[in-house]
């Protein structure tokens, strides 16, 4: 396994990826430029099922799992959702292996009132075929018949508890069952460094009423980045929420597991290789799958690309106390992730891929293309962003008016009128969040088929607020010129075109940086 | 002196609501101080003869200048008329005593009331304009009154004939047709009662309820039968039309106004006894050339409509001989030449059995303006003056070659045939939305091509005139004239300089009166659209009803039944399902063009059995996977917009409860379906609907109880919908809205100005190519029903 990687494009340097939706650009970079390379996939651990039930016989600053679990004992267990692992990981997802495990000390234990909740917060329920996904049929087949597997209804008023303030004020009020549980097993995937910790509950398992609190504009702008817990809000918040849910009598066993970066399966595994490093083999490959894909319909190209499941598996496990298992999954998921780089530039790039955490199996909509591109690209740094104040960030994406009618309704309303309107995070927050988060109808599509709450999308674009707020401009290259001018950006047609509208507004003789990702990379820039 | 002639008069008109009538009554008010008016008025439907003098007469912009200079023109007006109600079209004037009593008390009767148009049905025109002047005199005798009655005739009573045509009785002239005018009353009111009569055989009858249908789809028994009663009463009138037309035209005459106006002359010399009577004969009366105004005009008249079409680039041709005369004489010559005769009073030796005097006012023989020349001016001002199209360009006005009129009709036919097929081909595809609209806009086109073809069949003939119309009389009377009453009362046709006539006084006013684009660029402002939308979604409306299928969502009864039929089977029933389906549907789409009723109930019957549970069950998958997926966010929007805005929402449609119930409940305030009883202590359902589903003009009056019920006023409703067969619906609603409409209604909505809108589904989301529930582990209902029933 190499470590990550900055390249300074010189003469010989071949075209650079950008991963571009449902397709590809190899775009040439000016001499000088910087390329961002993630390091290689760590290696998976040898004795997956193993290692499980080590971390779970020998916890870290908990008791053993076995001595939690009694008979009589009222034991739920809520893992993360659909939107990890990206792509979705072949069978056995790394929930239905950990949760196999739990459950089968739990029987062993005598354990009978079990209860599954898919921790869904405010993201859309989870289908059947998901669910058996994630968990396996025989998990499904078992629990969900009689109702003791379900997704978290975050608008049930009844199946909610308030479990008190945090001292500066901030409401927790999560599912009740896992609230009033004897033990709340909660199963996570840690694939970036924002994840897990009191995070996963207590966001996964939250309401709106609790969620608001840093879910906003101001924590999102004093999150630098929300992919350092020690330098965002956003975490500060989780915490202090952890410590509520702790002092309310909540006990909780964490499980993380961490993933390798091993994101494209073969032949297409050449995507997270170094461009010089692609062999006649993966040259051709490239050709003829972006010929095939110009010709293929953009449906069948959406179903193709949402069919991907990725090889990545477990390259870590831990279970305990939910701060110590944070630490050394943290450590982990850094590991994989952290590249260095020295100094800021003046323009980022970066290529957005089909997929962000709302839209697996759906449609990648222009509010998600910004979350994905300045929301989870932007703030994929330590220390300072890889871009200077002021800079520009382009980004390539086709970013067309589309949007999934089920699972984002509001997002529809919110792009055609709301954004129509502003595109300011502040007054969004101020003048519409309310309306949205309480309107009747987003909440019946949220309880009851497969749409995200109506509050969503604005999440969604608070998620790039830090960036709205930092750079000088956005400029998004193969974007519908419609689409991405109600977003706020410039379009552009071409990455040449792009890098002379930025000098517009960074200078002429920019300094540049590409972020070559995916595979995901945590930039430590100093 | 006119002015001191006419001091002392009492004056009787009829027409005064007409162009030349209320010019006259202008005229008299203005120029006769001395004089007083009895207006004879038809009472309207809903006014009375008063309040149409007030609104039709005094109203107009012809007294602008008098009201400017009189202190108190209401006062002057309420002294000097007095307004009898009565109609010229019936026997006795339908006068009652104090009318009677007007009548005796007057000097002169001045007859101006006419049906004017050379389209009215025979019938009308004979009993109006044939019997109108008999009528006045017998009224005369009646009262014992010796008034002199001054009846306005037109110069057209020559009929289609070449070269002079002398101030002198029709029956005088060489070829005057030789007809008993009382045989063709006769005739005509008999014509009248056939045409009744086969307009209710049942071939007819079936003719236009198969029209109706045609038109408005399965919009629902009272709907249908209503529009079959207008069709046979157009088709009544038309068939009149024809008929006058024939028979004017098989005696000589252009059209049936000319026709009935000769045959009155000779039915009032016949009648009038011993009561004194003048004849003027005007030509084509156009807009003024000084008085009240220089071109002021009334209503629009012959040649107008004629000139617009021209100008908006629509007649490519009109008939016409380039060096034959169009006889057009201003407004207020003719006034004038009227108000001369009123002074003047009864021609000595008139009387009796001799002809009664005779003035014909035109230009033709003494001031001639050629055709070829007219058409030039037309034109030249308007290439001057162009008018512009909705977008804002200005319309090139094409030049005309005058070929025979048979050519310019035989194109302009073929033209209404050639859209009249495609519309009626594009009418029976499945076309919605924009489509639609296109489509719709070629029935605008038709009408374009129907109205071109109609204006050359009409006043061809008088484009083609070469009859010289003779004024001996009238220039006679004019010379008697001193220099005062030649100066207020001007008559004599050789004063008017065609070319600053046309250009200067005609065209300019016809162009302000057409409501036409005048001016270039594009429309600035909020379009139609926009400000229709902002009505439909003001806050003092206070319902909003809306439909369901292809209004809010683009599936309907059919996805559905097949989605949930589909759900449990496995993929070889699946097949067999959709091949059954397939075989099925010819039927299925007759028996929906028939009877949406009937056919919600066929689909209905296929539930029969199902387990209550497990439809409920997957309904709620039907509505996410089919049914939202298929939604127009759009609407969705506009539905909770009006909730927002405090209306009440109710949905109205002929699906079933436990579909729409529990899955848009929350959308809506209320919603009004089909709904479906349940067996077996209410675990299955029974394939019945408890009451009759609402569909057609049953949820219209789903609609009506529903306001009625909630206190909500229909003209404060709005309606979505989004076929014809909802208009019973749209059409009770203070606003309506066609959503996507289909060709007919697309058509509906742009002649009423309704507000059109085109929603669509959200762009990029999954369209399932055939609505089939996605494979699950399950058993269908359909197969649960049958194992149930083994």
């Amino acid at each position: 396994m190499r470590p990550g990687f900055v390249l300074e494009v010189d003469r010989s340097t071949p075209p650079t990826l950008f991963h571009h939706g449902e397709g590809f650009r190899l775009e040439r970079l000016p001499v000088g430029s910087r390329i961002v390379y993630p390091p290689e996939p760590l290696p998976v651990l040898p004795d997956i099922d193993g290692a499980i039930r080590h971390a779970l016989l020998h916890p870290v600053d908990s008791e053993p799992l076995p001595a939690l679990l009694s008979p009589g004992m009222r034991l739920t267990i809520a893992f993360d959702d659909i939107s990890l692992p990206l792509p979705p990981m072949r069978r056995p997802d790394a929930r239905q292996r950990v949760i196999e495990a739990v459950l089968d000390l739990a029987a062993e234990a005598g354990v009978d009132d079990v209860h599954l909740i898919a921790a869904l917060a405010l993201h859309r329920r989870m289908t059947e075929a998901e669910l058996r996904h994630a968990l396996g049929d025989r998990i499904y087949d078992a629990f969900a018949p009689r109702g003791l597997l379900y997704n978290f209804d975050a608008e049930d008023p009844d199946n909610l508890a308030f479990l008190g303030r945090t001292e500066q004020g901030e409401e927790v009020e999560i599912s009740k069952r896992a609230a009033e549980s004897d033990l709340l097993v909660y199963v996570n995937i840690n694939l970036v460094a924002m994840d897990g910790g009191h995070k996963s509950t207590a966001t996964g398992l939250a309401s709106y009423r609790s969620l608001r609190h840093h879910h906003n504009v101001r924590t999102m702008q004093h999150s630098r980045s929300f992919m350092d817990q020690h330098r965002s809000e956003l975490h500060s918040s989780n915490w202090r929420m952890g410590e509520v849910i702790r002092n309310a009598g909540v006990k909780i066993f964490q499980i993380e597991t961490t993933l390798n970066n091993d994101t494209f399966p073969k032949p297409f595994d050449f995507l997270q290789k170094r461009e010089w490093e692609w062999s006649l083999r993966d040259r051709s490959t490239y050709l003829g799958a972006t010929k095939a894909l110009r010709r293929t319909p953009d449906r069948v190209r959406r179903s193709i690309f949402q069919s991907v499941l990725a090889p990545h598996n477990l390259t870590g496990v831990n279970a305990g106390e939910v701060d110590a298992v944070h630490r050394l999954t943290t450590a982990k998921v850094l590991e994989q992730q952290v590249v260095h780089v020295e100094g800021q530039a003046d323009i980022l790039t970066m290529g957005l891929p089909y997929i962000s955490p709302y839209n697996v199996n759906s449609v990648m909509n222009p509010i998600l293309v910004m979350c994905l591109g300045l929301g989870y690209f932007f703030n994929l740094y330590r220390r300072q962003p890889l871009v200077r104040e002021g800079g520009v960030l382009i980004m390539s994406h086709p970013t067309r008016w589309e949007f999934h009618p089920v699972h984002h309704p509001s997002y529809i309303d919110f792009f055609e009128e709301l954004l129509a309107e502003t595109t300011d995070p502040l007054e969004l927050e101020k003048t519409y969040e309310q309306s949205f988060a309480e309107d009747e109808w987003y909440r019946h599509l949220y309880r009851t088929s497969y749409a995200y709450h109506g509050v969503h999308p604005f999440y969604m674009w608070y998620w790039g607020a830090h960036a709205l707020q930092h750079l000088g401009g956005v400029i998004i290259v193969g974007g519908d010129p419609k689409t991405v001018r109600r977003l706020g950006f410039k379009p552009a047609t071409t990455l040449a075109d792009a890098l002379e509208m930025a000098t517009d507004v960074v200078g002429p003789h920019p300094s540049l940086t590409h972020l070559h990702a995916p595979p995901l990379l945590l930039a430590e820039v100093t | 002196m006119i002015a001191d002639a006419l001091t002392g008069q009492r004056i009787f008109i009829t027409g005064s609501t007409g162009f030349l009538g209320t010019a006259l009554v202008e005229r008299l008010l203005r120029c006769a101080p001395g004089c007083d008016l009895v207006l004879l008025v038809r009472p309207g439907r809903r006014s009375s003869a008063a309040q149409r003098v007030q609104r039709e007469v005094l109203r107009n912009d012809a007294f602008d200048r008098l009201r400017h200079e009189l202190d108190d023109f209401d006062a002057e007006c309420a002294r000097r008329i007095q307004v009898v109600a009565g109609d010229v079209g019936v026997d006795g004037l339908r006068l009652d005593h104090e009318g009677r009593e007007a009548l005796a008390s007057c000097h002169t009767v001045i007859h101006a009331a006419a049906a004017v148009a050379f389209d009215s049905p025979l019938d009308r025109a004979v009993e109006v304009n044939l019997l109108g002047p008999s009528r006045l005199a017998e009224a005369l005798h009646a009262v014992g009154a010796v008034a002199h009655l001054v009846s306005v005739s037109t110069c057209y009573v020559a009929g289609n004939r070449r070269g002079r045509a002398p101030e002198i009785p029709v029956s005088d002239t060489p070829f005057g047709p030789d007809v008993a005018w009382r045989d063709e009353v006769t005739a005509a009111r008999r014509a009248r009662a056939d045409t009744e009569a086969e307009s209710r055989t049942p071939d007819r009858l079936h003719h236009f309820a198969k029209r109706a249908r045609a038109e408005l789809g399965a919009a629902g028994v009272p709907l249908l039968a209503n529009k079959a009663e207008k069709l046979r009463e157009a088709w009544v009138a038309d068939t009149m039309v024809e008929i006058g037309r024939a028979r004017a035209r098989a005696l000589g005459w252009p059209d049936a106004y000319a026709y009935t106006k000769a045959l009155a002359e000779q039915a009032l010399s016949e009648t009038r006894g011993d009561l004194p009577v003048t004849i003027v004969r005007p030509s084509i009366i156009e807009s003024a050339l000084a008085e009240p105004r220089p071109g002021w005009i009334r209503g629009f008249r012959m040649a107008e409509p004629v000139i617009i079409t021209y100008a908006r680039g629509l007649l490519r041709e009109f008939p016409g001989i380039p060096e034959g005369v169009v006889d057009v004489i201003p407004v207020d010559l003719v006034v004038a030449a009227v108000l001369d005769a009123v002074a003047r009073g009864p021609v000595p030796g008139t009387d009796g059995p001799s002809p009664p005097p005779i003035v014909q006012v035109a230009s033709g023989s003494t001031n001639p303006l050629h055709y070829r020349h007219l058409v030039d001016l037309v034109h030249d001002w308007f290439s001057q003056h162009p008018l512009y199209d909705a977008k804002g360009q200005p319309i090139v006005v094409p030049r005309w070659t005058f070929p025979g009129r048979g050519r310019v009709q035989g194109q302009l036919q073929r033209a209404v045939k050639v859209i009249d097929v495609a519309e009626r081909s594009l009418a029976t595809l499945p076309l919605r939305g924009g489509q639609a609209r296109w489509a719709a806009g070629l029935e605008e086109r038709r009408g374009d091509a129907a109205r071109a073809l109609g204006y050359v069949e009409l006043y061809g003939a008088y484009a083609e005139t070469e009859a010289v119309f003779g004024v001996d009389e009238l220039l006679a009377r004019w010379s008697t004239l001193d220099a005062t009453d030649r100066a207020t009362f001007c008559f004599d046709p050789r004063v008017i300089d065609w070319d600053a006539y046309v250009m200067s006084v005609h065209l300019p006013s016809v162009v302000e009166h057409a409501r036409v684009r005048a001016t270039p660029g594009g429309r600035s402002g909020r379009s139609r659209t926009e400000r229709l939308r902002q009505r439909v979604l003001a806050p003092e409306r206070q319902l909003a009803a809306f439909d369901l299928e292809n209004t809010l969502i683009a599936s309907n009864v059919v996805d559905s039944y097949a989605w949930l039929a589909t759900r449990r089977l496995n993929p070889v029933d699946r097949a067999r399902f959709a091949l059954r389906a397939l075989a099925e549907g010819p039927s299925l789409l007759a028996l929906d063009r028939k009877d949406r009723g009937d056919f919600l109930r066929h689909f209905y019957r296929k539930f029969e059995g199902a387990p209550r549970a497990q439809l409920e069950e997957d309904a709620t998958e039907l509505f996410t996977w089919l049914l939202l997926t298929k939604s127009f966010p759009a609407g969705m929007r506009r539905v909770r917009h009006h909730r927002r805005l405090g209306h009440r929402t109710v949905l109205i449609t002929g699906a079933l409860d436990v579909v729409v119930e529990r899955n848009l409940g929350p959308l809506f305030d209320d919603i009004v379906c089909a709904r479906m009883g349940t067996v077996d202590d209410g675990r299955r359902w029974s394939g019945e609907l408890l009451a009759a589903p609402p569909t057609g003009e049953a949820r219209a009056q789903a609609m009506a109880d529903y306001a009625d019920a909630e206190g909500l006023r229909l003209e404060e409703a709005v309606a979505y919908a989004d076929s014809a067969s909802d208009l019973p619906m749209l059409e009770a609603v203070g606003f309506p809205v066609a959503v996507n409409p289909e060709v007919r209604l697309a058509a509906i909505a742009r002649k009423r100005g309704w507000l059109v809108e085109l929603w669509s589904k959200a762009p990029g989301g999954p369209r399932p190519p055939l609505p089939i529930g996605p494979v699950t582990r399950r058993t269908s209902f359909a197969a649960a029903a049958d194992s149930e029933r083994r």
